[in-house]
This record gives C-alpha cells, sequence and structure tokens, in this order.
C-alpha cells in the first residue's frame, strides 16, 4: 500500500487515496482529507463523520447513509447537500474509513 | 434434558439441526426448530425462474422433508424471544424454554419500507425477486414485455445475495437478446454503491461486463421513494429514473421478532462476534446465516461455512471448553453471465476475490473471475448438492476456509493515489 504525506500527516492508503489503517486518522487529518475533495468542514460535516467514527468502533463496518440517517439522526437530504454527489463515499474518503463496498 | 432451539428452518438452521442432531446425544439434548411454515425454498432457483430455467416445483421441498428424524419441528409464528428468562413464545401463545438459542430467521425484502413501491404499480410494472411469488410473476410480465426501459434496482446494502440483481441483469440481457428484442430495451442497472463492481480486482476484471452489453449504470443511488404516475424512482438528491419494468431489490430487514426481542441493530439484525457469531449480549444466543449482523455477504455459501465453524464451536461450548474456531468470512459464488456461462468467486473478510481455479487449486476444475461454461453447469448442478449434501448436514469436499493456493492477486488496479471523485 502506498504511503503518503498530508499536511504533515504519514498515512497509509489505497489506490483510491482512502485510509488503510483507521488509527493514523484525527480530526486535524480529516480537515486536510476535507480539503482534498473540496468539503470545508462544519458542525453539520463533523457530526457525520463522529459518527461515521464511532459506528466503525462499534460495529466494525462503515455505515451505510440510511444507517447514518435512523441510528445517527442526520437525514440522507442533508448528506447530500454537505456531500454531493457521493456522500457514501466522501463520508468515509473523510473520516479515514473504507468507502462501501459489495461483495464484487 | 437440555434444549437447542433454533428459530428458523432455511439454509442455516436446518444444516444446523441436521449436523448436531448426529453430534448430540438423543438423551441428553432435545433439538427443536421454529419456522412459519413448512415449505423450504431453494432461494438460488429465484433468479432463474423468470426465465422458465426452473420449474416452481424444482424450487421447494417440504421443511419436514429435509429435517433430520430427532429434529422436533414446531410451525408457528414467533412473537418474542424473553432473553432474561431464556424462553419463547409463539403468537399462538405456546411457550418454550431453552438453554441456546439459535436465530437463523434469515433477511426479507421490504417492500413497504420505500414510500410508492407497494403501490398501484406494485406486480404491474414494479416487480422483486426474491421471493417465489414475485419471481414468478415477474416471469409472466417478462413474456410480455419486448420493448422500453428496464430498470433494474437495489434499494439498500446489506442485501441477500449480493450478486444477484447483476446476474439477473445479465441473465435478461441474454434473454431479451434470444428473443430478438434487445435492441428496443434500454437497460439500467441503479445501486446505492459507489459501483456495479466496488472491488479494484472485480472492478478491473469484470468491468467490461456492463459496457460490453451496454447496460447502462447509475451509482450512489438513494431512492426516496417511487413516484407512481411519472412510473420513476426519486432519489434523495432528485434524481428521476423512469421505467416500463421496474425489477428492485427492497430493502432487506431482519425479522419483526428480533426487533420486538430487543436483540436487532436498527435493520432487525443480530449483533454478534464477526468470528463466533454468539451474540455480544447474550452468550447464550448465537445468530448465524442472513440474520446476524457480520460484515459478510448474505448468501446461502457464507452461511454453510459458517455453519461449520458454529456446529464445531458449539460442542466445546456445551462441553465448557473454549470456542477455538474461527469463522473468516468465507463466501463463494457463481455469478451468471448468460449465454449459459458464468463467473465464480471465492473471498472472505479480508481478502478480495482473485483469479486461480477452484476448489483444488491450479487443477479446477472451475475458473475464478472468467466467464466459463464449468462454471455455468456447477451453479446448475449446485441445486442438487444443496437438497442431498447440504442440507442433510453432510460434509462438502471444499474447504471451509478460505485457501490462498494457487490464488492470482493479478492485474490489480491500477495505483494512482487519487482521492475520490
Amino acid at each position: 500500500m502506498p504511503v503518503t504525506t498530508l499536511n504533515g500527516h504519514e498515512i497509509h492508503v489505497n489506490e483510491e487515496g482512502f485510509l488503510t489503517d483507521p488509527t493514523e486518522w484525527d480530526e486535524e487529518l480529516a480537515v486536510a482529507l476535507a480539503t482534498q475533495i473540496g468539503i470545508t468542514m462544519t458542525d453539520g460535516h463533523w457530526s457525520a463523520i463522529r459518527f461515521l467514527r464511532k459506528d466503525f468502533d462499534e460495529v466494525g463496518e462503515t455505515p451505510t447513509l440510511r444507517r447514518v440517517a435512523t441510528v445517527g439522526g442526520i437525514p440522507i437530504k442533508e448528506l447530500f447537500v454537505m456531500f454531493p454527489q457521493k456522500p457514501a463515499k466522501k463520508m468515509a474518503y473523510v473520516a479515514g474509513l473504507p468507502k462501501p463496498v459489495g461483495c464484487v | 434434558m437440555k434444549k437447542l432451539l433454533v428459530l428458523g428452518a432455511g439454509t442455516a438452521g436446518t444444516m444446523i439441526v441436521n449436523r448436531l442432531r448426529k453430534r448430540l446425544d438423543v438423551g441428553e439434548w432435545d433439538i427443536t426448530v421454529v419456522d412459519q411454515d413448512d415449505v423450504h425454498h431453494y432461494q438460488p432457483g429465484y433468479l432463474f425462474l423468470p426465465f422458465g430455467t426452473y420449474s416452481p416445483e424444482q424450487v421447494t421441498r417440504s421443511r419436514h422433508s429435509t429435517l433430520s428424524d430427532g429434529v422436533d419441528f414446531v410451525i408457528g409464528e414467533v412473537d418474542r424471544v424473553d432473553a432474561a428468562a431464556n424462553t419463547l413464545s409463539l403468537t399462538d401463545g405456546r411457550t418454550f424454554a431453552y438453554d441456546y438459542l439459535v436465530i437463523a430467521s434469515g433477511t426479507t425484502p421490504r417492500p413497504d419500507q420505500t414510500p410508492g413501491m407497494l403501490d398501484a404499480e406494485w406486480r404491474k410494472s414494479i416487480f422483486d425477486f426474491y421471493t417465489f411469488e414475485g419471481s414468478q410473476a415477474l416471469g409472466e410480465a417478462l413474456k410480455k414485455f419486448d420493448h422500453g426501459r428496464l430498470v433494474v434496482h437495489i434499494t439498500d446494502m446489506p442485501i441477500k445475495c449480493p450478486v444477484a440483481p447483476l446476474e439477473f441483469t445479465f441473465l435478461a440481457d441474454a434473454w431479451l437478446r434470444e428473443r430478438g428484442v434487445r435492441d428496443g430495451v434500454e437497460i439500467t442497472y441503479v445501486t446505492p454503491l459507489p459501483g456495479a463492481f466496488t472491488k479494484p480486482i472485480c472492478s478491473n476484471t469484470l468491468g467490461y461486463l456492463l459496457e460490453e452489453r451496454k447496460i447502462a449504470l447509475e451509482t450512489d443511488y438513494m431512492v426516496e421513494h417511487i413516484d407512481v404516475e411519472k412510473k420513476a424512482l426519486i432519489s434523495y438528491d432528485e434524481r428521476e429514473i423512469p421505467f416500463d419494468l421496474l425489477v428492485t431489490v427492497p430493502l432487506n430487514m431482519g425479522a419483526d421478532f428480533v426487533a420486538r426481542s430487543g436483540l436487532g441493530n436498527d435493520l432487525n439484525f443480530v449483533p454478534v462476534d464477526k468470528n463466533t457469531l454468539q451474540s455480544k449480549a447474550n452468550p447464550n444466543i448465537f445468530a448465524v446465516g442472513d440474520a446476524s449482523d457480520i460484515p459478510a455477504s448474505k448468501a446461502g455459501s457464507v452461511a454453510h461455512f459458517a455453519v461449520e465453524v458454529f456446529t464445531d464451536n458449539f460442542l466445546e461450548l456445551i462441553a465448557g471448553k473454549p470456542m477455538t474456531g474461527s469463522f473468516d468470512g468465507h463466501a463463494n459464488c457463481f455469478i451468471e453471465s448468460g449465454d449459459g456461462k458464468a463467473l465464480l468467486i471465492d473471498f472472505n473478510y479480508d481478502t478480495e476475490p482473485l483469479t486461480g481455479k477452484y476448489p483444488l487449486p491450479v487443477v479446477g476444475p472451475m475458473t475464478l473471475l472468467k466467464e466459463t461454461r464449468a462454471n455455468h453447469l456447477g451453479k446448475m448442478g449446485f441445486r442438487w448438492i444443496y437438497w442431498n449434501i447440504l442440507l442433510p448436514g453432510h460434509s462438502m469436499p471444499v474447504p471451509t476456509h478460505m485457501s490462498m493456493v494457487g490464488k492470482k492477486p493479478a492485474n490489480a488496479a491500477n495505483t494512482n493515489a487519487t482521492p475520490a471523485k
């Protein structure tokens, strides 16, 4: 896996730039990752990202948008506004978690 | 007398009771399995019913006939589990005590969870194929369908047999070509995921399958409702996808009694340890097969490999020993690609599908991640194996844990470290 440096953080990433080791993540890095995809973090972004981190810790899997809405309490429409077009993928990227995948 | 109670006589539940009945002393252990009816469906067959490849009779059997002697079969609907009291009650008032409980009640498509899905167009221009009735109704609709927009749609993950919607798409494409009407049909594949293939090796190896068949792809699509007047899917970000024939995979949820019993997550799946399948809340409760929340595919092959680990672990547990088996999320599945060919994939929690041969490394006879006729024949032959080897609890000559021998992590994705777009 390639190692890259972002804002002074040395991180392991996969071919799409997603962190491969969630423990290398911190909130400062999240800001830098968000900037990479043109997102400025607001309180709304933070509550989504913090829910993703907490849920991943508990369940071992990146939550779906539906789960962010039903368990995390952030409506799906808002996720599409905050993380345009591809909220599931973009939230995972900023949260330093694996993107949602199918089995193929 | 000790009591093992299993909820659900589907793929996982049937294998569990049949395997354990052989290994638990009849004088010491009662084994009871509960299901709401006496019909066991060979669910992989639903994919083929719409195309007339299988007849309805070929995919059903009586549950009684699949259960070993010495297993008590109770027909009834579960009301709730009282995990503190170790009891189960049915809606007809019967109650059962247990020492150990296995929840194997699977996952169910829930069209009621998407506004508009069950309205006037349900089973007229909107169909599912994950139910016996739905798949037969779809078959009738397909016979009359010779032009227009065919949309194949997944509501949200997780779904049972995650590759089935792709297979359905490939089979429909081939079937429409055979009938000479493919040119008048637009096919669109709509997924909540970032792609039809989300793992780099699959995406590199199999990406051509959609392009070659002129199947349009709509990704990151979260349906909010179906506009019945317009006959269109409407997403949360207001993308509208019109259809003449919609084949949808409704939201999948675990059984409602799981929620009533306070044993489930937001989708009624039971949170368990992903390696032992033991409930995180109750050490004498397990969830095996689609009913659990493990991050593996909801599929019969996963249930099969998981049951093998579970049954060995269970014998250790009741002997007062630590459970030594660890399920690795192993799955393999055939992917029908139409025209009498299929692909085969083999993967687990940590390893992506790779190229190579299966079940014997190098020798095969089946080829991983490649369309071949042998793979298709394997899929067709599997129905016999299911009824005659798997359900009775005999061992299959394939390893429970995934083997890396002879597998080639070749042609991995290009490694441009670009951020998510």
